[in-house]
């Protein structure tokens, strides 16, 4: 307790937790009777009322499809829809707004990358080089393209403080390697990989790379360009903004190689039975309508995200972070998986006692909700041998009293099973 | 706490910590692995079934929560002894209280007092996350019986 007494007045100082937390209603609400703390926004991070009336607000007022109309409804939902695509790019620092393709989430962005450009440029033999740390979205993808052209995917392993071993996944780079996708924050560990370095060790041996930003762009000032990433993909409803909005990030001139991933509206030039012509990057990957409003309702996500700005949020995760680390360290029993140098505020951990499930169970009732289970990443858990662990995912709106929680209640765990 | 104490009541507490018949017998003729991939908990299931199809003995390995340790545990105890047709009985009982509000239908008077046994894991009903858990060792049980080898609460 002597740590929260001495650090929290200073942090309010920088930064006003309270004043972030009435931006999200759902903070006000109860879970069992008791407040809720919610850390679990490593899975799907909570919306600010900023979002949730932009979404609103579209569907009452400005909503209609978009790229189609010649009426003025249909106009105006196109230019915020697009004006949200130029707002990404700078988020990113991507080059221009033609680089960014909106897919339903992560998972599709990857897939798009492996069904379009790997499908493409891969041969059989080839290689796709992950981490030991990846979200099965980032294995899965390849694994499918191993069933289908028969290509190898390598695994680039993690030391015990999950940090990615540079030279070991240097060497996995040969003549057969055709691309490095890897995470740029690991979503159970926490780890946030040198991506630059990552990079420049690629491009030396002329390998595209792509990086699974779903959690880096939360935590951390993703630039595209100064990492010099091929391809960057994230989720929208894990930066505040609504589901079903995800972002591929691709250089033009590998976009402009890549054929459609889906067939339908919206990607087409001319269609007829003679034969179809594409249109040009990004709309050649937006088959169908999108999801309108959500993509209108993530623009307002990352102005949120920005107003609060990027760097006072980090700075305050990490804060976060240091004080859980050290409040959950002082419960007998406890272990913290992954303590890189460069961590975002993602503690996973288990208890000698008690199953993360049984830990997950009785956190719940105390109001506290965290994340119990594989995190979607099941050769992690092989590699740190265990079943599973218990997650807290710190956001921008979680305070030090909500670590003191967790920590009570894992108190309460250990009087039950120890 | 009242709540959770429900959930995790004491024979629970005891069986999750120290599980019966947590051994793989050299004789054991019939086994299922089950698991559960949500969780990450695995289950082998070890029979020795008589030419009656009669349990002559039956254990249980694996890793899991307490739900599921005590669950596979508690079965071990009730199921030696029975017969394919009464462990066929409970697993039906046992997985209607874990699922439904309402009384099991139908089991034999003979097969009461172990049904009440059980009792003790009715509490997963108010958590249906959980009943997963407590179900797990039971359908490796059936798949055992059956010959099947795997089960899985996916």
């Amino acid at each position: 307790m002597t740590i929260a007494a001495t650090r929290q007045p200073a942090l309010r100082n920088a930064y006003d937790v309270e004043a972030v937390r009435r931006d999200f209603p759902i903070l006000a609400t109860k879970a069992h009777g008791k407040p809720l703390v919610f850390l679990d926004s490593g899975a799907s991070a909570q919306k600010p009322r900023q979002v949730i009336e932009t979404v609103r607000e579209v569907y009452e007022k400005g909503y209609a499809n978009i790229h189609r109309g010649v009426y003025q409804l249909s106009q105006v939902a196109t230019e915020r829809f697009e004006a949200v695509r130029g707002k990404v790019a700078k988020f990113l620092n991507a080059a221009s707004a033609e680089e960014i393709v909106f897919t339903r989430n992560a998972t599709e962005a990857i897939n798009l990358v492996a069904q379009s450009y790997g499908r493409t440029f891969f041969k059989e033999g080839d290689e796709v080089v992950v981490s030991e740390m990846e979200h099965h979205a980032n294995i899965v993808p390849w694994q499918m393209l191993e069933t289908q052209i028969g290509i190898k995917v390598r695994v680039a392993p993690i030391d015990d403080a999950g940090e990615l071993i540079v030279e070991k996944f240097e060497a996995l780079l040969g003549p057969r390697t055709k691309l490095v996708a890897i995470t740029h924050c690991s979503n159970v560990l926490g780890t946030v990989t040198p991506a630059a370095e990552i990079a420049r060790l690629a491009h030396a041996k002329g390998i595209p790379v792509l990086f699974d930003g779903s959690q880096a762009v939360v935590h951390l000032a993703a630039d595209v360009r100064a990492i010099d990433a091929d391809f960057y993909v994230f989720t929208g409803h894990k930066l505040y903004g609504p589901s079903g909005t995800g972002v591929l990030y691709g250089k033009k001139a590998l976009l402009a190689k890549m054929p459609p991933y889906q067939g339908g509206g919206d990607m087409i030039a001319h269609v007829s039975f003679a034969g179809t012509t594409f249109r040009e990057p990004p709309h050649r990957f937006e088959a169908g309508t999108p999801a309108i409003a959500e993509v209108i309702g993530l623009g307002a996500a990352i102005d949120y995200v920005e107003s609060v700005g990027r760097a006072r949020i980090a700075e305050w995760e990490h804060e976060l972070r240091d004080y859980a680390t050290a409040r959950l360290s002082e419960i007998p029993g406890l272990t913290i998986y992954g303590t890189s140098k460069s961590k975002a505020a993602i503690v996973s951990f288990a208890l000698d006692c008690a199953h993360p499930h049984d830990i997950g169970t009785i956190l719940d009732m105390e109001g506290v909700a965290i994340r119990a289970g594989h995190h979607c990443a099941e050769p992690l858990m092989d590699r740190l041998a265990v079943p599973a662990t218990a997650r807290a995912s710190f956001a921008m709106y979680n305070t030090p009293a909500e670590a003191d929680a967790l920590v009570r209640a894992l108190r309460k765990v250990r009087e039950m099973f120890a | 706490m009242s709540d959770l104490r429900e959930l995790y009541q004491e024979v629970i507490l005891d069986h999750g910590k120290r599980p019966r018949n947590f051994r793989h017998p050299g004789d054991a003729n019939r086994e299922a692995k089950g698991d559960n991939p949500l969780c990450g908990d695995k289950v082998t299931i070890y029979l020795k079934l008589s030419p009656e199809r009669r349990i002559e003995d039956v254990a249980f390995q694996g890793r899991g929560c307490a739900i599921s340790t005590a669950s596979a545990s508690l079965m071990t105890e009730l199921l030696k002894g029975k017969t394919e047709a009464e462990a066929n009985a409970l697993f039906g009982a046992f997985h209607h209280m874990c699922t439904h509000d309402d009384a099991a239908p139908d089991l034999p008077k003979s097969l009461e007092d172990e049904f009440d046994r059980l009792q003790v894991l009715s509490g997963v009903r108010q958590y249906p996350m959980r009943v997963k858990c407590a179900t797990l060792a039971w359908h490796t049980m059936k798949a055992a019986l059956e010959g099947a080898g795997n089960a899985s609460t996916e």
